[in-house]
């Protein structure tokens, strides 16, 4: 999955970490930048990314991991329909571990609920089609990259005559979740570092109301760690330049209008609804909900579940990390009540999520720095 | 030492504690904790308790014994099925403790309705792994159980060797050594979960599974220099270096860049969300060797068709916190940790 060779040569990172350091110090002020993709948040720590960093540039972690931005409501519904006799409760892995008010699907499926990981959509569909007297929900999560299977999920189901298949529906579109971080007021942020699965699918014009509207810049990205450096020497250079522009440096994949077919079939099944996000509340039109044609495939209708309740788990804050308000270490259970052996919020159950990054990587970058200062 | 695992647990938390999870089977941490909390109290013994993949201990003649359950699922994977590696599990355990494996004892548990055709081909691989690794199973249990309580078969092996004069110990290691992996990681553990989880793809990916006895005992012949010996199975090379560190006290680079991987497993890895570091090895060492030493060892591990790839991938260092540290290609640097257990496939 090597899309950018280019990149990966030592000295192309060396370029974008030189043309990084001379930006922050021509930028002379702290800048903070913002991922809003689970997949740059474990790229930038996996490669180190953070401990190359100019001490004036900072790169967030922001709502972009889909399980962490997951509310506990959604959660406890999952769990609820799991340990209904009769029903198999079909999710992808991130999910099984995310604590809900009362346990977590992994714990469910311990006690004798018919839990089951799967990679593709499709596979609950088999899995319906091959045995018709079992009820089989899928855990519809994530954002606009998992959202087109989902729809193809039902749009199957439908094909195959298939009465004994639904979808909990809790798909989430990433724009909406940006412009409610910039209007709340209290996160400054500098600009974005756009996620490459979502833009493909939306395309990079998506991103242009950021920029027009807010004044951001913002820059695409692809996932290795060199295309993350160069993706933030842009964005540094951006603000010391002033220029709030929309940038994408992932064109091998990401075109300006996007995957025409993934955003029609979406369009066929879901429709924009309120939403309820962990960390940010309820964000208008935030949501994707099945269209009323497709009824008899939402879960939240056929097992007469009503809309999921915005409830969060006390002590934990998630959700201002997922803002970028506070990092990980300011949360008094991080580390201590709460590690990924017993992780209580999503962000430290997710391999993707802020907390878990941090604790799995980002000590060293600590002690490595003080070690290094101690030495000078 | 950094404590990972200082917890107040919620009354959520404490649920998890109550009942087995297949997380609690995941080789990571979960693992230790449950095999710290229930195994060890009460079976306790000063042989036991050194936690080697081995034992050793004073029969007639000084022994080493090992014990493994497997209970892979694909029962057959590209490059291997479950009785080859029943058997080069246990003979590896056994290897990397200096041992010359004697005999094996193995226990089989069947699931009612099981193809006998598919007994048959285990069978056949164990016998073929067996004879490749010149070790005898000397005595056996079959048991089969009812529908729905087994998984087609359960295979339990337990190996008896011959102790070396070789000390392979954490505590032999010291600042300066070299740590050298054997050949390209993670080949098992992708092999395994692309055929159990996506069927459907095609890849030359293979398992990496295979007796590593003569390679190790050409080593130790040759290079008094070797320290310490580990196959890197659950829980991957994270998990071996981690727990060296830990168990040391002493802080580990390795260099991402040295550390050698296929470019199909890599692809699996990505695909998967997985990484790398994190993913079972059944036909890999990692050993840890003093720095002198280091030359021979891999000149003697290359002699090997299962060692041709070795590589020098990292050092031991005097700083005294316990710490592995990884120097990423990019030039990065950050912790590796033992990871936490069952691998979960991420969203997106």
């Amino acid at each position: 999955m090597n899309l950018a060779p280019a990149l990966e040569t030592p000295s192309a990172t060396e370029e974008s970490l030189r043309r990084l350091r001379d930006a922050a110090a021509t930028l002379g002020r702290p800048a903070k930048f913002m991922e809003v993709c689970g997949t740059h948040t474990m790229s930038a720590f996996r490669s180190g990314l953070h401990s190359l960093m100019p001490n004036n540039v900072t790169l967030l972690s922001g709502p972009g991991c889909p399980v962490c931005v997951t509310s506990q409501g959604d959660i406890d519904q999952l769990i609820e329909l799991a340990r209904r006799p009769g029903i198999t409760l079909c999710t992808y892995g991130d999910m099984l571990r995310v604590m809900g008010s009362e346990g977590s699907l992994e714990q469910a499926r311990g006690e004798g609920a018919d839990v089951r990981v799967v990679y593709s959509s499709l596979d609950a569909v088999a899995l319906a089609a091959a045995d018709r007297h079992r009820n089989v929900v899928f855990a519809a999560v994530g954002f606009e990259t998992t959202t087109p299977a989902s729809a193809a999920a039902v749009e199957q189901a439908r094909q195959l005559g298939l009465e004994n298949f639904s979808i909990l529906a809790s798909h989430k579109l990433i724009i909406p979740a940006m412009r409610a971080l910039l209007e709340s007021g209290d996160v400054r942020v500098d600009g974005f570092m756009c996620p490459g699965h979502v833009s493909v699918i939306i395309g990079a014009a998506a991103f242009e109301p950021i920029v027009r509207q807010y004044h951001k810049p913002c820059v695409i990205a692809g996932f290795e760690g060199p295309q993350i450096a160069a993706a933030l020497a842009r964005l540094t250079e951006l603000v010391s330049q002033g220029r709030p522009a929309l940038e994408n440096l992932y064109s091998q994949a990401v075109t300006e209008e996007g995957n025409l077919a993934a955003q029609a079939i979406t369009d066929r099944v879901f429709m924009p609804a309120d939403w309820h996000w962990r960390g940010l509340g309820e964000l208008k039109g935030s949501g994707l909900t099945l269209r009323p044609e497709y009824a008899q495939y939402d879960a939240r209708v056929r097992f007469s579940l009503g809309t999921p309740q915005g409830k969060e788990a006390p002590g934990c804050r998630c959700g201002e990390v997922i803002t970028g308000r506070v990092t990980p270490v300011e949360c008094t259970l991080f580390g201590t009540a709460c590690t990924p052996v017993r992780a209580i919020g999503p962000c430290m159950v997710s391999s993707e999520g802020t907390c878990q990054a941090w604790f799995k990587y980002k000590r060293l970058t600590k002690t490595a720095k003080t070690r290094s200062v101690a030495r000078d | 030492m950094i404590d990972l695992y200082e917890t107040k647990t919620s009354s959520a938390n404490q649920a998890v504690g109550q009942r087995i999870s297949l997380a609690h089977g995941g080789g990571g941490q979960l693992t230790d904790e449950l095999v710290a909390s229930c195994v060890l109290p009460r079976l306790d013994n000063c042989v036991l308790s050194q936690l080697l993949d081995s034992a050793l201990f004073r029969g007639a003649e000084r022994l080493a014994l090992t014990i493994d359950s497997y209970v892979v699922k694909p029962l057959k994977f590209p490059g291997g099925d479950i009785g080859r590696l029943a058997i080069c599990g246990t003979v590896n355990d056994l290897a990397v403790c200096g041992a010359t494996p004697l005999a094996i004892a193995l226990s089989l548990i069947l699931t009612e309705g099981l193809e006998r055709r598919v007994l048959e081909e285990v069978m056949d691989s164990l016998a073929a792994a067996a004879l490749e690794a010149r070790v005898s199973i000397v005595t056996g249990d079959t048991k089969v159980v009812g529908r729905g309580q087994g998984d087609g078969i359960y295979i339990t092996t337990a190996g008896v060797g011959a102790a070396g004069t070789h000390k392979l110990h954490p505590d032999e290691v010291r600042p300066g050594d070299a740590l050298i992996v054997s050949g390209p990681i993670a080949d098992h553990g992708m092999a395994v979960m692309l055929a159990r989880e996506m069927p459907q793809v095609q890849s030359v990916l293979k398992s990496d599974v295979a007796p590593l006895n003569e390679m190790i005992e050409r080593l130790l012949e040759r290079v008094p220099g070797v320290v310490f010996l580990r196959d890197p199975t659950r829980g991957g090379l994270s998990g071996v270096v981690a727990d060296l560190a830990n168990r040391t006290g002493l802080h580990i680079t390795l260099e991402e860049q040295d550390i050698p991987i296929r470019p199909e497993t890599w692809h699996v890895a990505d695909m998967l969300g997985v990484d790398p570091l994190d993913v079972a090895n059944e036909g890999k060492i990692l050993a840890v060797v003093r720095p002198d030493a280091a030359e021979a060892a891999l000149a003697a591990l290359r002699q090997d068709a299962h060692g041709k790839d070795a590589r020098i991938i990292g050092q031991v260092n005097d700083a005294r916190d316990g710490v592995c540290e990884l120097h990423t290609k990019m030039g990065g640097r950050r912790v590796l940790q033992k990871p936490y257990g069952e691998q979960l496939p991420r969203i997106c």
